[in-house]
C-alpha cells in the first residue's frame, strides 16, 4: 500500500510493527507534496529537516526496542495559526511574515509527545477571517476535488492537504466553522471540540471566546485518534476544561457497525431549506433516512434562535479580534513599516498595520473597534452576547429530546475561487449551520454524506458540551453508512 | 490661555470649597507576576524577567495568580468593602508602546471589592474616607526615552522599553469623592494616603514604597462655591511622595481658583505634579474622553471568591493602624495633642519601633519630631528616608543614659550615622566622641584651668560658687566639649573646697 493512500491507523500500527519506516512515511508525503502543492498551495511552510529528524528519532526508538507512541510516524499538516518554536508562524498575514517563535503551543508538544511528525504549516484566511482560504496573504489555495474551488476556511491549508493525501492528518482551528466547513467541502472528517477541550496556549487568537483546535482526518477514527492526542486540560489556559474527556476513540470504533439503536436524532428545522443547495439538501436528506434505517429515531427540532447566530457571530467574534490584533503594533515582532528615525511611533503603528493587515482583517477589527465603544457596546456586543445564551438554551432544550442534532455543515457545496471575494455577506453565510455551536461552545463534526453534481457534502453532528463522543459515534455510523450506498468511501470519488 | 492671578489658599479657601477624591495603585510583592510565573524583583536588568504571556506574543494566554486575588480581597476586607461572590477581569484597550498587548488586563463593572471606607485621624478627629472600589489589574512595562536632554519623549531619539514591570500586579484602590473637608482638603489627602500606606504594609502585601513607584497616586481635585454643584475635576498625576499628595492638592487648589476668580472654566484634564516647583502642568485633556472599549476578558474565568474562604481571610487583618494608634497613646500616655504630631510627622511606626529597640517613648519622641525632624525637613524628604534606623536612635539615647557621650556629642554622633559612617557606637567609636571620663586626663584638663585662671579660682575659694561656670567652660574648650559638664563642675568644685 501507498503510504499516502495509508490512513493514520494504518500508519501507526506499520511504524510500530516495523513494517515501514517513519521515514519512508514522512518522505512518500513529501514527495507527494512537492508533485502537487504548486497546484494546491496547500502548505506555507515546510519543515523538511525537523520532520525528518523527528522521524528518524521514532525509527532509532522502535530499533532500540523502546515502546513508540500512540501515533509514532504519523505525518501532520498544521494550521499556521499554531505556534511552532524555531519554525516561522504566520497567521497567513504579512504582518507576521518572518515571525518565528519561542514557544511551542501545547498542542504541538502533545503532538511531538504523541509521536505525530509534523511536516509543516498550512495556509488558511489571514488570522482565520474567512471562509475560503482566498484572504490569505500568501495565495488561496485550491480544492483537490476541483481546482477552481475553495477548499473552505478558514483551514483551507489543512483540508486540502488531507484530501490531497499530502498528509493522513491535520490541524485546524475553528471560530465560527472554521474546521467543519473545509472538511464538508473537501470530502474529509473535521471535528471541533467543545470550548475548553483543547488547550488554546500557542493559538494565535482571533476570537477567544470561540476559538477551539481540532482534527482532520480522512476517517472518523483518525480523527478520534488526533482528538485523543491533542484534548485534555491545560493549565497555561485558563478556559481549558479540568473534567476528563469522553472516550473519542472508543466512540469512533463503536459508531462504524452503524446500529443506532436507541439514538434519537434531531434535525434542526431553521438549518435547511430555502437558500440551501438543492443538492446538499438531497444528500442530508437521505442520510437521515439512512441513519434511520440503521435504527434511530428522528424527530424534527426548533431552534428559533439560530436565526440569529449571524448577526451575534459577527459583533462577538470582530469585537474580540480588533482587541487580540492591537498587539501586531511593529514594537516587539513581526512587521514595521515606517520607522525612519523621524516618523512618530504612531505613525510607524500605523503604518504598519495598514500595509501588515489584509482588507477582511481590517473590516472585522474597524467593526470590532465600533461594536465595543462607549455608547454601543449594550446595543452589540451586549446584545449579541444575549443571543448567544439564547441559543445555548435552544441546544439545551433540544437535547432533552434528542441525543444528537443533524444539519448540513454547509448551504453549499465547494463554490468557485473568486465568486464571493467581493460579497462578505455571501461569503459570511458558508458559515450558517456551523455558527450556532460555536456560539454555544458545543462539540460538532462535518462527515462526508454523499455528493452534489461530484462534489462532497458534508453533515453536521452535533451534541452537548462535554459529549465530542457522541459526535464521533454517529459520524462514524454515517461514514459506514456512506461508504456503503456509494460502494466506496467518498473520498474514492475524488478524481484526484 | 490666560494666566490668571493666583490668590492666597486663605482667599481661595474663602470663596470656594474643594472636593477630592484619589485613586491609588499599590504594586503587589508575590513573588511572581499576575499572568504568569515570571519573577517580580526589583531593580533587575532590563528584560530579565519575561516570557511568552507578559511580553503578549501572540498564542500566549493569561493565568490569574491566586496570591494576588488573596491579597487585593485581604485589602479590600482591611479598608472594610464587601467582597464580590462573581468578578470579573475585563480589557482596556489603547495603544501604548509598553503595555504589550496593547490592553491592559484589570477590571471594570465587576471589580472585587465595593463600597469600603477608611477612617482617618486629622489632628485628633476622625474623618471617614469612603472607598469606592478595589481592583486588581497587570502594570504596564517602562519605557526610557534615550538621546533627548530631558529624558521625555520629544526630543529624543529612540526609545526603549523594559518589560520586567510588565504585568506585575496592580492594586487600584478608588475613594469615592471627598467633600466638606474644607481648608484641611489637603491634610485629609495626605492623612488618607498615610494611612492606606500603612493599612497595606502591615497586611505585608507591598512594601508600599512611593519613591520606588510600588505605591503611586492619583489626586482629583475640583472647586464650587458653597452650596452650589461639584466643579469640573482635574486629575494630578506624577504625585510621587505623601508630602507631594498635600502639595498637588494645595497647589492645584489655588490654580483652580485664580482661573475661577477669573471667570474662566476649568479644563477636565490629568495634569502633572512637578516636585521641584509644587505647581502642576497640563497633560492630556479628558474633555474627548478615551474611548477603552472595556469588554470581559475572555481569556480568564470570571471569579468567585468562596463566602468561608473571605470569612477566615477576615481573621488574618490585623488591628486598622487609626485604632492601633489610640491604643498606643494610650499605652504612651500622652495627649491628644502630642499623639497628632507624631502621626502628623509619619513617625508612628518609627517611634514604636525605636521604643520596641529600648528607648522610652520621651527620648524616641525627642529624637524624631526634634533633631530628625528638623534634618529631614531641610533636606525635603520623609523621616523614613533619612538613612537611620529606629534601632540606632535607640542606641544612641543609650549612649547618652550611659553617659558616654552628651547632648551636643549625641548629634555629632547622628550626623555620622546620617552620613552613612555606621552605627552610633562606630561613629563614637571613629570619630573619637567619647566624654572625656577618664578622671586623671579631666583632672589634668581642671588643674590646667584653674592654673590659668587664679582670679576666678581665688572667688570660688571664698565662697562664690557661680564663678565656677567660667572654669567649666574652659575645661569644656581644652577636652572640646567631650567632658560631662557636671562631672567637670563637681570636679573643680571638690579640688577648690
Amino acid at each position: 500500500m501507498q503510504p499516502i493512500t495509508m490512513t493514520a491507523a494504518q500508519i501507526a500500527d506499520a511504524v510500530a510493527q516495523g513494517q515501514i519506516s517513519a521515514r519512508e512515511v514522512a518522505q512518500a508525503h513529501f514527495d507527494q507534496i512537492a508533485s502537487v502543492d504548486t497546484e494546491l498551495n496547500a502548505f506555507l511552510t515546510l519543515d523538511t529537516e525537523g520532520a525528518l529528524a523527528a522521524a528518524d528519532a521514532i525509527d532509532s526508538a522502535r530499533a532500540d526496542g523502546e515502546k513508540l507512541p500512540a501515533l509514532a510516524g504519523v505525518p501532520l499538516a498544521l494550521k499556521d495559526i499554531i505556534v511552532t518554536k524555531d519554525v516561522e508562524t504566520t497567521a497567513a498575514s504579512k504582518i507576521l511574515k518572518g515571525w518565528v517563535p519561542p514557544y511551542d503551543a501545547t498542542i504541538v508538544r502533545k503532538m511531538r509527545a504523541a509521536g505525530i511528525v509534523v511536516l509543516g504549516k498550512t495556509n488558511l484566511d489571514e488570522f482565520a477571517m474567512g471562509s475560503s482560504t482566498e484572504n490569505s496573504a500568501f495565495g488561496a489555495t485550491r480544492n483537490p476535488w476541483d481546482r477552481t474551488r475553495t477548499p473552505g476556511g478558514s483551514s483551507g491549508g489543512s483540508s486540502a492537504a488531507v484530501a490531497g493525501y499530502e498528509a493522513p492528518l491535520a490541524i485546524g482551528t475553528d471560530t465560527g466553522g472554521s474546521i467543519r466547513q473545509p472538511a464538508a467541502v473537501t470530502g474529509i472528517v473535521g471535528h471541533k471540540p467543545t470550548y475548553g477541550a483543547v488547550s488554546r496556549y500557542g493559538l494565535i487568537a482571533f476570537s477567544s471566546s470561540l476559538d477551539q483546535a481540532g482534527p482532520f482526518g480522512r476517517t472518523v477514527l483518525d480523527a478520534a485518534l488526533l482528538h485523543e492526542a491533542i484534548a485534555g486540560h491545560d493549565p497555561a489556559d485558563s478556559t481549558s476544561l479540568t473534567a476528563p474527556a469522553p472516550d473519542v476513540v472508543a466512540a469512533a470504533r463503536e459508531g462504524a457497525d452503524a446500529d443506532l439503536t436507541g439514538l434519537t436524532v434531531g434535525v434542526v428545522t431553521e438549518l435547511g431549506g430555502a437558500g440551501y443547495e438543492a443538492g446538499v439538501s438531497a444528500a442530508v436528506a437521505a442520510t437521515i433516512a439512512q441513519l434511520s434505517n440503521a435504527g434511530a429515531k428522528v424527530v424534527e427540532i426548533s431552534c428559533p434562535s439560530f436565526d440569529y447566530a449571524l448577526g451575534a457571530y459577527y459583533l462577538i467574534a470582530p469585537s474580540e479580534a480588533s482587541s487580540n490584533l492591537a498587539k501586531f503594533d511593529a514594537v516587539r515582532f513581526g512587521l514595521r513599516v515606517g520607522d525612519n528615525g523621524v516618523a512618530s511611533l504612531e505613525e510607524v503603528m500605523s503604518q504598519t498595520r495598514d500595509a501588515g493587515f489584509g482588507a477582511e482583517v481590517k473590516r472585522r477589527i474597524i467593526l470590532g473597534t465600533y461594536a465595543l465603544s462607549s455608547g454601543y457596546y449594550d446595543a452589540y456586543y451586549g446584545q449579541a452576547q444575549k443571543v448567544r445564551t439564547l441559543i445555548s438554551r435552544d441546544f439545551s432544550k433540544a437535547f432533552e429530546q434528542c441525543d444528537v442534532l443533524v444539519s448540513p455543515t454547509s448551504p453549499t457545496v465547494a463554490f468557485p475561487l473568486g465568486e464571493r471575494v467581493d460579497d462578505p455577506m455571501a461569503m459570511y453565510a458558508a458559515d450558517l449551520c456551523t455558527l450556532p455551536a460555536s456560539l454555544a461552545g458545543t462539540p460538532a463534526i462535518s462527515v462526508p454524506c454523499g455528493l452534489s453534481e461530484g462534489l462532497p457534502v458534508g453533515l453536521q453532528v452535533m451534541a452537548p458540551a462535554f459529549a465530542d463522543d457522541r459526535c464521533y459515534r454517529v459520524a462514524a455510523a454515517v461514514e459506514t453508512l456512506t461508504t456503503a450506498a456509494l460502494g466506496k468511501p467518498l473520498l474514492a470519488h475524488s478524481t484526484f | 490661555m490666560t494666566v490668571a492671578h493666583a490668590p492666597s489658599y486663605e482667599s481661595a479657601m474663602s470663596s470656594y470649597e474643594p472636593v477630592i477624591g484619589l485613586e491609588t495603585h499599590v504594586e503587589l510583592g508575590t513573588r511572581t507576576k499576575m499572568f504568569c510565573g515570571c519573577p517580580t524583583e526589583f531593580g533587575a536588568e532590563p528584560n530579565t524577567q519575561i516570557c511568552p504571556v507578559c511580553l503578549g506574543l501572540p498564542g500566549a494566554l493569561p493565568v490569574a495568580n491566586a496570591a494576588a486575588i488573596e491579597a487585593t480581597i485581604r485589602i479590600g476586607l482591611a479598608l472594610n468593602c464587601e467582597i464580590a461572590s462573581w468578578s470579573r477581569f475585563a480589557r482596556k484597550n489603547y495603544f501604548y508602546p509598553d503595555m504589550p498587548k496593547n490592553f491592559q488586563t484589570s477590571q471594570y463593572d465587576e471589580p472585587l471589592c465595593v463600597n469600603g471606607y477608611l477612617d482617618v485621624v486629622l489632628d485628633g478627629e476622625t474623618v471617614r474616607v469612603e472607598i469606592e472600589r478595589v481592583h486588581l489589574e497587570e502594570d504596564t512595562g517602562k519605557s526610557l526615552h534615550v538621546g533627548g536632554s530631558t529624558g521625555r519623549i520629544h526630543g529624543a531619539t529612540h526609545s526603549l522599553v523594559d518589560y520586567n514591570r510588565a504585568g506585575i500586579p496592580l492594586v487600584e484602590i478608588v475613594t469615592k469623592p471627598v467633600a466638606g473637608a474644607g481648608a484641611n482638603a489637603p491634610q485629609v489627602a495626605k492623612a488618607y494616603v498615610t494611612e492606606l500606606r500603612d493599612v497595606i504594609r502591615a497586611l505585608g502585601v507591598s512594601d508600599v514604597r512611593m519613591e520606588q513607584g510600588s505605591m503611586r497616586c492619583d489626586v482629583n481635585t475640583s472647586l464650587n462655591r458653597p452650596g452650589a454643584q461639584w466643579g469640573t475635576r482635574t486629575e494630578t498625576k506624577n504625585v510621587n511622595s505623601l508630602r507631594s499628595v498635600e502639595r498637588a492638592v494645595h497647589s492645584e487648589i489655588i490654580r483652580q481658583a485664580g482661573l475661577l476668580d477669573a471667570g474662566e472654566r476649568i479644563i477636565q484634564e490629568t495634569r502633572h505634579f512637578h516636585e521641584d516647583t509644587g505647581q502642576t502642568t497640563s497633560g492630556r485633556s479628558k474633555e474627548e474622553a478615551t474611548d477603552y472599549r472595556y469588554f470581559p476578558e475572555p481569556d480568564l474565568v470570571p471569579l468567585a471568591p468562596d463566602a468561608a474562604w473571605v470569612e477566615s481571610l477576615k481573621a488574618t487583618i490585623p488591628e486598622p493602624p487609626s485604632v492601633r494608634i489610640r491604643r498606643l497613646q494610650e499605652a504612651w500616655g500622652l495627649t491628644d495633642h502630642e499623639m497628632s504630631s507624631i502621626v502628623n510627622a509619619g513617625a508612628v511606626e518609627l517611634i514604636t519601633a525605636t521604643v520596641e529597640s529600648g528607648a522610652t517613648v520621651e527620648a524616641a519622641r525627642k529624637w524624631w519630631l526634634g533633631e530628625l525632624a528638623r534634618r529631614a525637613n531641610a533636606q525635603d524628604v520623609e523621616l523614613e528616608q533619612l538613612s537611620i534606623t529606629p534601632a540606632h536612635v535607640a542606641e544612641l539615647q543609650a549612649l547618652v543614659d550611659a553617659g558616654r557621650i552628651n547632648d551636643k556629642l549625641a548629634r555629632q554622633a547622628l550626623e555620622g550615622v546620617l552620613a552613612g559612617e555606621g552605627s552610633p557606637e562606630q561613629v563614637v567609636a571613629a570619630r573619637g566622641l567619647e566624654v572625656v571620663s577618664d578622671s586623671g586626663a579631666l583632672g589634668a584638663a581642671v588643674d590646667a584651668a584653674i592654673a590659668d585662671n587664679p582670679d576666678i579660682a581665688a572667688k570660688i575659694r571664698d565662697g562664690k560658687l557661680a564663678a565656677a561656670g567660667a572654669l567649666v567652660g574652659a575645661v569644656m574648650k581644652s577636652t572640646k566639649g567631650q567632658a560631662d559638664a557636671k562631672t567637670v563642675r563637681e570636679l573643680i568644685l571638690s579640688k577648690l573646697s
